[in-house]
């Protein structure tokens, strides 16, 4: 038997890396100036589209995802869909009896608005 | 377990439960991402709250995150993106063989994570001084039956934030004169259309409000407790974080803006109910970021301790298995704050 892998694993050059880090920091950077610029709604949208490229590339080249077994990018993406299940339901939920809901409000002495 | 047996037909590091070296090194890494998995379901429950929250109260997540400091939060953001890049680099060298390199990556992606924890700690230190401490004992926010709990803290609190907010319109007011984009025809679009939206449904209080805001002195009216809180309806996703779905009290801002164009949410703004909800962002940024900081420690920990056992020696190209899995912890501790970062600090 060997020692060594019979497949040998993906060893990242280091020029990968580096250009997956400078993707990261411009991608940084773009996120924190899109606030700079008010797209109305879409601000929130275009924060988390930048998030998710940023997971993705974290997640094929820093965590090898790219070169692995394929079977660990079904464990991680399917827990990303079970939270987004948790997440769209709850939301769903929580829009259908906000109104009903009575909510605490401060008195207006105390608020001293 | 580690001492190595020359007369063994396998290396010894190889459990005798497995059959290759390839075959546990894959089971390792599969056990791995199972856990990572659970810790994404439970980052889930706290970015679940806060969609929650964020989705009921727009403006009071518009008003708050002004407590927090864009350029702390986006430092450390770099912190913890290179702290990844040397970690990956680690593994590169583990792979490789060069001890030293995985030495020094180590030790860098440890002193990354100092870094980041040493900026969370100033940063949580500004909270308990400006009184948006977690929990009831230093939040002047934080309120039971209607009245706040800590009323002597509100008055400097609330200066506090509007001082922050001053200083960031100033900063959002000067890159847009820089970049020429309040002549842009796209924003005026943006804001044209936002404001015939909102027209409609608010005139009166579009009527009432441009008095207030011709007016010298203080441009918003300060009590809106007339305003019933906006509600959506079943709307879904889109409509519950739009702006325009907002309460009035956030179009109100809209319409009295800064020169610049874009809209902040002041405490005047808010009405008395959506005062009392404020407390609620700081309870949820002290438990995302919290648990992500408990992360971080735990984290370092591992680092260190496989630091410790690189600079013995114990690693090899054929054995690296606690280095790659110990660096995929790293890399998903860092996961989580690049959605953290945009969502606390860069709400809009």
């Amino acid at each position: 038997m060997s020692v060594h892998f019979e497949h040998e694993h993906h060893v990242s050059p280091i020029w990968q890396l580096a250009a997956v880090l400078a993707v990261l920091l411009i991608l940084t950077f773009i996120t924190v100036a899109v606030t700079w610029i008010d797209l109305g709604g879409l601000n929130i949208w275009v924060a988390l589209a930048v998030a998710v490229v940023k997971a993705a590339f974290v997640g094929l080249y820093f965590m090898h995802l790219r070169y692995d077994a394929p079977f660990n990018a079904v464990i991680l993406i399917a827990s990303l869909v079970f939270v987004s299940l948790f997440i769209g339901f709850s939301l769903i939920d929580t829009a259908a009896y906000q109104d009903q809901f009575e909510q605490p409000v401060i008195s207006s002495d105390a608020a001293g608005g | 377990m580690s001492t190595a047996n020359a007369d063994h037909d396998h290396p010894a590091h190889l459990a005798h439960h497995f059959d290759t070296v390839e075959q546990q090194f894959d089971s390792a890494k599969l056990g791995m991402w199972v856990f990572l998995a659970t810790e994404i379901l439970m980052f889930g429950g706290l970015f679940c709250a806060y969609a929650v929250y964020r989705g009921n109260h727009p403006e009071v997540f518009l008003y708050a995150h002004h407590f927090l400091d864009t350029f702390w939060g986006a430092f450390n953001t770099v912190v913890l993106l290179v702290s990844s890049f040397t970690m990956a680099w680690g593994v590169r060298a583990a792979q490789l063989g060069q001890k030293n390199i995985l030495v020094l990556m180590l030790l860098l992606t440890f002193l990354g994570g100092v870094g980041f924890m040493v900026v969370k700690a100033v940063e949580y230190y500004g909270k308990w001084e400006h009184a948006t401490f977690a929990g009831p004992w230093n939040n002047a926010f934080f309120n039971e039956d209607g009245q706040f709990v800590h009323p002597d803290k509100l008055e400097d609190t609330v200066a506090y934030g509007a001082k922050k907010m001053d200083k960031k319109a100033h900063a959002v007011a000067h890159v847009d004169e820089e970049l020429g984009l309040h002549d842009t025809d796209a924003e005026r679009l943006v804001e044209k259309e936002t404001q015939e939206e909102h027209a409609e449904q608010h005139e009166a209080a579009e009527a009432q409000d441009a008095a207030v805001a011709a007016a010298p002195g203080p441009p918003l009216p300060t009590d809106h407790s007339d305003f019933k809180p906006a509600h959506n309806g079943p709307g879904g996703l889109s409509d519950m974080f739009m702006e325009d779905g907002a309460a009035p009290e956030a179009f109100v801002a809209a319409a009295a803006a800064s020169a610049a164009g874009h809209t902040f949410v002041t405490w005047e703004d808010l009405d008395n109910r959506q005062k009392g909800l404020v407390s609620q962002f700081f309870q949820i940024y002290f438990m995302m970021t919290g648990l992500h900081g408990l992360h971080v420690l735990i984290g370092m920990g591992l680092i260190g301790w496989i630091l410790f056992r690189a600079a013995m020696g114990a690693f090899s190209p054929a054995y690296f298995t606690p280095v790659d899995l110990v660096g995929l912890y790293w890399h998903l501790v860092d996961l989580i704050w690049i959605f953290l970062f945009p969502l606390l600090y860069l709400i809009h």
